[in-house]
């Protein structure tokens, strides 16, 4: 694969290692002349000096045969520009961005960027599990069908604590995959398993039926 | 009329000087106050600190009301962004932003933006301006 990646800083250099290291084929475009060189002299010829939301530095890259591209830098408005000008230009297949402020996620998804990370969103799932009362973390997105997979941690005071999966209102199209309780092993529940505090759920939902879902269990 | 402009650099704080003089409700939207400074002491709209590319900013700002909105920053990311987001967020009727790369202009297009780009504009002013030299020198 032809991978190009926008900056060659803190995320950017490891991850085009990385790829290089899986056999892909990476060109990173970089501002800084020094950060070039220290690219080149790590990875070989792997670097371009240039601004990676201009269009003639795109083109020199050969972005449109790129098969991927990551936009990695610490603006977001940079990222953005980035992604649109190689989506739109150049029709690369698969754009990555980088989102610093996860305010912006959600537009950057609107404005069709394909796939977005936003670090400060992944860095607050732990810390929300270490919350003690109930809470509902993303684990997976689907994004073909529109669905994300969540697991809930029932609380304590939980209206769904002592009853059957059957009793629960749960949105259409929600599917619980999975239960885990503590010193068991994960079940699949069936209609008539009984929910208990403490549990954690895997569950299949639609993005906009969340809230209805967390509803369900948290919140008595 | 109801207008955001965001970036109160030299021609922000022209144009709303112009819009403000011509009866205009106008906001500016700069993420540097001095740049204030530019705006003429008769000046009646409003000048708010801020950062155009956030919707919380823009909404203090007043977008949801508007019915024109310019970006104007120093850089173009910056402007297309916020551009976008008045456009595809607050549905801005009207929305232009300055744009320095012409050769971004398809994605734009693409984009649905209206873009002007100085550089452009510019070389083509300064063309027109050698063109009665070149044809004398012929």
């Amino acid at each position: 694969m032809y991978v190009i990646v926008i900056g060659g800083g803190i995320v950017g250099y490891p991850l085009c290692r990385t790829l290089l290291g899986e056999g892909h084929e990476v060109l990173v475009i970089e501002k800084d002349a020094k950060r070039c060189d220290y690219l080149e002299d790590n990875l070989g010829s792997v670097c371009i000096r240039g601004d990676g939301c201009e269009a003639a530095t795109l083109e020199e890259a050969g972005t449109a045969r790129a098969d991927i591209f990551v936009a990695t830098t610490t603006r977001d408005e940079d990222n953005l520009m980035a992604c649109q000008v190689a989506k739109y230009k150049f029709k690369v297949a698969q754009t990555i961005a980088l989102v610093n402020d996860p305010v912006n996620e959600e537009l950057f998804k609107k404005l069709g960027v394909d796939y977005t990370v936003s670090v400060v969103t992944h860095l607050l799932e732990p810390i929300k599990e270490e919350i003690p009362t109930g809470s509902l973390t993303h684990l997976l997105s689907l994004r073909d069908e529109g669905m994300e997979v969540v697991e809930v941690r029932i609380p304590q005071d939980s209206k769904a604590v002592k009853k059957a999966v059957r009793e629960l209102a749960l949105p259409p199209d929600c599917i619980l995959a999975l239960v885990i309780r503590k010193e068991q092993k994960p079940q699949v529940p069936t209609l008539d398993t009984v929910l208990e505090a403490g549990d954690r759920v895997i569950a299949l939902t639609r993005g906009e039926d969340e809230a209805a879902l967390r509803d369900v269990f948290i919140g008595s | 009329m109801n207008v955001i402009i965001v970036g109160c650099g030299r021609v922000g704080a022209q144009l709303a000087a112009l819009l403000d003089a011509g009866g205009h409700k106008v906001t500016v939207l700069d993420i540097d106050t001095s740049s204030f400074e530019r705006l003429p002491s008769s000046f009646g709209g409003t000048s708010l600190l801020g950062d155009g590319t956030n919707q919380k900013a823009l909404k203090k700002a007043g977008i949801e009301g508007a019915d024109a909105f310019v970006a104007v920053t120093q850089e173009d990311n910056c402007n297309v962004m916020a551009a976008q987001v008045a456009k595809h967020i607050f549905s801005v009727r009207k929305v232009v932003c300055r744009i320095y790369d012409p050769l971004r202009k398809d994605v734009y297009d693409a984009l649905g933006l209206e873009a002007v780009s100085p550089t452009t504009v510019f070389a083509q002013l300064l063309k027109e301006k050698l063109e009665p030299e070149a044809e004398s020198a012929s």
